[in-house]
């Protein structure tokens, strides 16, 4: 207890260190930016909530990881991630996704989670369960007086983060597929009949938040750690960030994301670095009893 | 033989097979106590699940909530818990005979009673939210309490808890720990069996097949559902305090609120054997637990993906269980009886 009130002193006494602590955490809240959003575009087109997101995007960092060690630059580990993740994907869809859209929604949440268990215990078998990342030789910058340090591989991560949120929403937004994807989204029989093959669109759209992930992923591994049992927070982050935001709510997802790092960042700085899982799970009920209240005014308004 | 007299005879063989078992097969002592901790897991998850349409994912929960308040309580009685765990196992520690068994009784009602405190307090914040985020929610709250409790160092953090050894020999206390599980299963069944076919069962029936046409025909549903889920977790709170001692030391993540592990077995048996059916649990703990053993046994390593893949499959290709299964092929065993009009025309269109 003494603890928690002589860090928030600290906070207090230093306000720059507020500063620094929200820089982090809208670092690392982008690449949760980036898997809620692939979460809430699946969840949006064919009503499927994939709790395997998290370990889509520790599947990517292994690859970029592995790929790194077999002499491959780190930075070209995230288009790679991007495509053996995009096929990965496509795969579970084909096998396990297709067969449960039609089905309630629990039964896909299940289905979602025990490909999860499949995947971190596979990861786990092939790179073993130690934490992993991948040193980048690049310089950190410094500011006010050292008490701000951004190293450029942080910075380069973000950016590569950026751009790829960029390039999705262009892509939504212009391409013939992506004006498909969000024709389905909004009634999946009208589009049928006006001659959008829709299965086509599913396995598209489960393939591509894969391959979001996967991207994710091969950043994180270059300015964060992974571990195959890592998993399942990245999921509940993203879940959060989505029940927080909504559907279809993209500036809300950002502004989610990077609101939950910086939570996250108080959080381990006040609570101390073990309670950085517990922060994270404890947001998303916050979140949920929040919506459930929010639903209760709503009711009490239509009596 | 009339069809009473069959079923008591039914009966009567399964309680000789559950008291004698563990003397014909005395190699697997600790095989048939897990045995019946998945039964109890189960059936009690089918309470919500099955019956009530509750979809949970954190029962897993009250088990750990339940191993921790015997600890606490069997330790609490005799020791200062925040220096006993301080020391973890300095050996200057001991009890008496006397104070196990009483740690033992008092430790398992107390963390049965608080488990079903526990899930009222819960419901009644969670029982608002539907379908999936229901299980969303409730698999929220046993991660988060799991490291919550890692950190917490009054219960020994990371490191768990041990509990005292039991008085008496190595196999003498498999026994015991057999007899205590085996015991809770069968009172638990007899329990669901006689609440299944009360006017609780059927208003339960009632939530899950339509929760508002429920409420609007006058059913007080949040009380309902917060009783369910009440009795259910002081069952699994039970087996969690059982497993305490059967266990002896355990720790947070791995042991007690081992979401992934029990805390969705629990939710294959029940879909194994057939959602919202009486037997249907039960079997589906058997069946998965063989696998699970056969898995663990010559698959070793990649047991766990193979656990994963029944998981899927389960849930993806054999979603009604097997009592399903039986009741769309022989609806007559279960009491039902099928137009000869119906049945042709099931079978051209099969």
């Amino acid at each position: 207890m003494d603890q928690i009130i002589s860090n928030i002193g600290l906070l207090l006494e230093f306000p720059i260190v507020n500063l620094k602590i929200i820089i982090d955490g809208v670092m690392i809240g982008a690449l949760f930016a980036l898997a809620a959003y692939g979460l809430a575009l699946v969840w949006g087109v064919m009503n499927v909530k994939n709790l395997a997101q998290g370990d889509f995007v520790i599947a990517g960092g292994y690859i970029s990881w592995w790929l790194a060690h077999q002499g491959l630059h780190p930075l070209l580990g995230v288009p790679v991630s991007f495509v053996i993740m995009w096929g990965i994907g496509w795969v579970c869809y084909k096998l396990v996704i297709s067969r449960v859209i039609e089905r309630d929604l629990f039964t896909s949440l299940l289905a979602t989670f025990g490909l999860a268990i499949m995947m971190a215990q596979i990861m786990n078998l092939l790179f073993g369960s130690d934490t992993q990342s991948l040193k980048l030789d690049y310089e950190t910058l410094y500011f006010a007086d050292g008490l701000i340090d951004v190293p450029i591989a942080k910075l380069i991560g973000v950016i590569m983060a950026a751009a790829l949120a960029a390039a999705v929403i262009i892509f939504m937004k212009s391409s013939r597929m992506g004006q498909a994807i969000r024709a389905t989204a909004q009634d999946a029989r009208a589009a049928r009949v006006l001659g959008i093959d829709t299965e086509k669109v599913y396995a598209f759209t489960f393939s591509l938040n894969s391959a979001i992930c996967g991207a994710a992923g091969a950043i994180i591994v270059m300015v964060w750690v992974i571990q195959p049992f890592y998993g399942i927070t990245y999921s509940i982050r993203a879940f959060v960030i989505v029940t927080a935001a909504g559907l279809g709510n993209l500036p809300g997802v950002i502004a989610a994301g990077l609101g939950i790092g910086a939570a996250e960042q108080y959080g381990s700085h006040i609570f101390g670095i073990g309670y950085q899982q517990a922060i994270a799970v404890v947001l998303l009920l916050v979140v949920l009893v929040y919506r459930l209240a929010q639903q209760r005014r709503v009711r009490q308004v239509l009596k | 033989m009339t069809m009473a007299q069959k079923k008591w005879l039914f009966y009567a063989l399964i309680i000789a097979f559950t008291l004698f078992a563990p003397f014909i097969f005395p190699a697997f002592r600790t095989q048939l106590a897990t045995l019946w901790l998945m039964i109890i897991v189960a059936v009690t998850w089918d309470m919500t699940g099955g019956q009530m349409g509750y979809n949970s994912l954190g029962n897993i929960f009250f088990y750990g909530t339940g191993m921790y308040v015997a600890a606490v309580v069997t330790i609490g009685l005799v020791y200062d818990v925040g220096e006993y765990t301080g020391a973890a196992g300095g050996g200057k520690y001991a009890f008496t005979d006397a104070q196990y068994f009483t740690g033992l009784v008092l430790g398992t009602i107390a963390a049965g009673v608080f488990c079903a405190l526990s899930a009222l307090v819960l419901g009644y914040v969670l029982f608002g939210l539907r379908g999936p985020y229901f299980a969303i929610g409730t698999l929220g709250v046993a991660i988060a309490a799991g490291e919550l409790v890692s950190n917490w160092d009054w219960v020994g953090g990371g490191q768990g808890i041990a509990l005292p050894v039991f008085p008496g020999d190595f196999d003498s206390a498999k026994l015991f720990i057999y007899y205590l599980f085996a015991g809770t299963g069968v009172v638990l069944f007899i329990f669901v069996k006689w609440l299944y076919a009360t006017r609780f069962g059927a208003a339960i029936n009632a939530i899950r097949d339509d929760e508002e046409k429920a409420e609007a025909m006058g059913l007080h549903t949040l009380m309902y559902k917060l009783m369910t889920w009440a009795m259910s977790a002081f069952f699994v709170g039970v087996a969690g305090a059982i497993s305490a001692f059967q266990l002896i030391h355990f720790e947070p993540l791995e042991t007690a609120y081992q979401t992934i592990n029990l805390g969705i077995f629990m939710v294959v048996c029940v879909l194994l054997g057939g959602k919202g059916t009486l037997w249907g649990p039960v079997i589906g703990a058997i069946l998965f637990h063989i696998f699970k053993e056969v898995t663990w046994n010559y698959f070793l390593g990649w047991q766990w993906v193979a656990l994963g893949a029944l998981i899927v499959i389960t849930v993806v290709y054999f979603q009604d269980g097997l009592m399903g299964w039986l009741q769309h092929r022989k609806p007559e065993w279960f009491g039902m009886r099928v137009e000869k009009r119906d049945r042709l025309a099931q079978e051209a269109s099969e």
